[in-house]
């Protein structure tokens, strides 16, 4: 009788079984987890829109001269997004991004006050686009204006 | 035999509904001054019982595009026959809702009927208020009106300002970087499917773990029926406490009927996206106080914008808040205290908030 045909004490052939078990687990959660990744990241890419392939707007019919009366604004589209064109009461025009900075409302001119202002948290800007109370953190973009005959164009700054 | 009784043993006979109904035979609910806000819960669920029978009404002949929601809102209000009364019940029940949520929670939170072992069921309340409250701002899009336009705008930005993966979030949130009509349709999806869903499986298990629990006695109470087991006082729940609570739903339905008929709900103006956010545009009362928060924030504050300061506080408040019964755990006796202060603190800011945001102009 020789001691290699013997079986495994209980203490090894434990571990083994042990080992074997650890290794099956293992198997097992990363076989659940890959295909939870799997299912779960197509549907993140899904929810997220694909980007609009939209050529960022370079300028934009503002309005007609003799659509706004001397101290006064108006609102139009500039791209997807809202801007204003404002006359000054020297006549002067300006225009600016109508997306309020602190949470996106659109802003509006208040001619009584001579001021941009946005009515969902009471954010007010100076007539150069600057924040100058409430909680807007940053200025509005400001636009240039070019008045081409009877058309008012604002056009976007260049980045300098 | 007769047939009511004999239809009544075939059915048991095959689904044992004697045993599925006989837990709710035996509970019990305690009776002391405080028994009246038990009925909160109930009266809660029966408005979500209100909003999903109305809103399934509201489906037939909602049309979730840009170009057709308000038309469609408009046609129920003045052309579909009692369109204007089940619109008005949907939008007063569903505000009713928020508020019987609130007061059950808050009533819920100071009488500590968070302790061990109903931490759970703290847990899946608040989240269950979360959906409600997801409930209503998704449901405000629906119209398509200028105040829903501009309250999903910056309802949709405050995600947005969010560290990390806020752009991603508003992103998903809107169906592209603006509010359109992809918006329009994710949050219709939302009010109509999912969160209904998430409602429905986190409610069941609200109620099993109420069930499972029984009804939480006021720490005072308790003591006091330990001490003197005399003064133990409970009625059951089948029939005696639901008969009363039918009676709170009755009334509660009374008030829904007045308030949609005598104060029906107004439609506004249709959404234009390229017009300036209209003076006076104010969220529905129950986001006031975020609102007036947001307001009263200076631009720039310890360092960050104002904005973000107030989301970060105001998820950190929210996480607190789910927290609480651990929280209390933590601390310690001296520390109950302090929670009970926290909470009142909690409740005051809301409630000033929310006056200070009605008034402001």
């Amino acid at each position: 009788m020789t001691t290699e045909a013997l079986p495994a004490s209980p203490l090894e052939d434990l571990q083994a079984r042990n080992l074997s078990r650890r290794f099956w687990m293992r198997l097992i959660l990363g076989t659940i987890a890959g295909s939870c990744t799997a299912l779960i990241y197509p549907i993140l890419r899904y929810l997220s829109p694909p980007a609009e392939a939209t050529v960022s707007t370079a300028e934009a019919l503002a309005g007609t001269v003799g659509d706004l009366a001397p101290n006064s604004g108006k609102t139009f589209r500039f791209g997807s997004r809202p801007a204003l064109l404002v006359r000054l009461a020297t006549g002067e025009y300006r225009s600016m991004s109508a997306v309020c900075t602190h949470l996106g409302c659109t802003v509006q001119y208040r001619p009584e006050e001579n001021k941009i202002w946005c009515a969902c948290h009471n954010g007010c800007y100076d007539l150069n686009g600057k924040n100058v109370s409430g909680p807007p953190p940053r200025a509005l973009d400001n636009y240039d204006v070019q008045v081409r005959g009877q058309e008012i164009y604002a056009i976007r700054k260049q980045a300098a | 035999m007769n047939r009511v009784v004999r239809a009544q043993t075939w059915i048991d006979e095959r689904l044992d509904f004697a045993g599925l109904l006989s837990p709710l035979r035996n509970k019990t609910v305690p009776v002391h001054r405080h028994s009246a806000w038990y009925l909160l819960g109930g009266i809660t669920l029966f408005l979500l019982l209100v909003q999903v029978c109305t809103g399934v009404l509201l489906l037939l002949y909602y049309r979730p595009t840009t170009a057709e929601a308000f038309e469609s809102v408009q046609a129920i209000t003045y052309h579909v026959h009692f369109g204007w009364l089940i619109r008005s019940l949907h939008s007063w029940s569903a505000n009713l809702m928020v508020l019987c949520a609130f007061a059950h929670m808050f009533s819920v939170a100071f009488t500590r009927a968070y302790r061990k072992p109903r931490e759970l069921t703290w847990i899946s309340g608040v989240f269950l208020l979360f959906i409600v409250l997801g409930f209503g701002f998704s449901g405000y899009l629906l119209p398509w009106n200028t105040r829903a336009f501009f309250a999903t705008k910056v309802g949709t930005e405050v995600a947005g300002q969010l560290p990390l993966f806020g752009h991603s979030i508003m992103v998903m949130m809107r169906g592209g970087e603006d509010v359109s009509g992809a918006t329009l349709t994710r949050f219709f999806g939302l009010h109509v499917v999912i969160l209904p869903s998430i409602a429905a499986s986190m409610l069941i298990c609200h109620l099993w773990l109420v069930q499972q629990f029984g009804i939480s006695l006021p720490p005072s109470i308790e003591l006091r029926w330990n001490e003197n087991a005399s003064q133990r006082n409970e009625m059951r729940f089948f029939p005696n406490f639901f008969l009363r609570e039918l009676m709170g739903w009755y009334l509660v339905f009374g008030l829904l009927i007045c308030l949609a008929v005598f104060l029906p709900w107004q439609l506004g103006v249709k959404a234009d996206p390229f017009t300036p956010a209209p003076p006076g545009i104010k969220p529905e009362w129950y986001f006031l106080a975020q609102f007036q928060t947001l307001k009263l924030l200076p631009s720039r504050a310890l360092f960050v914008d104002g904005e973000v300061l107030g989301i970060v506080a105001f998820g950190l408040g929210a996480t607190l808040w789910v927290g609480l019964p651990f929280i209390e755990q933590m601390l310690g006796d001296g520390g109950r205290r302090s929670v009970r202060l926290g909470i009142l603190v909690a409740l005051l800011y809301l409630a000033v908030m929310s006056v200070l945001g009605y008034v402001a102009k």
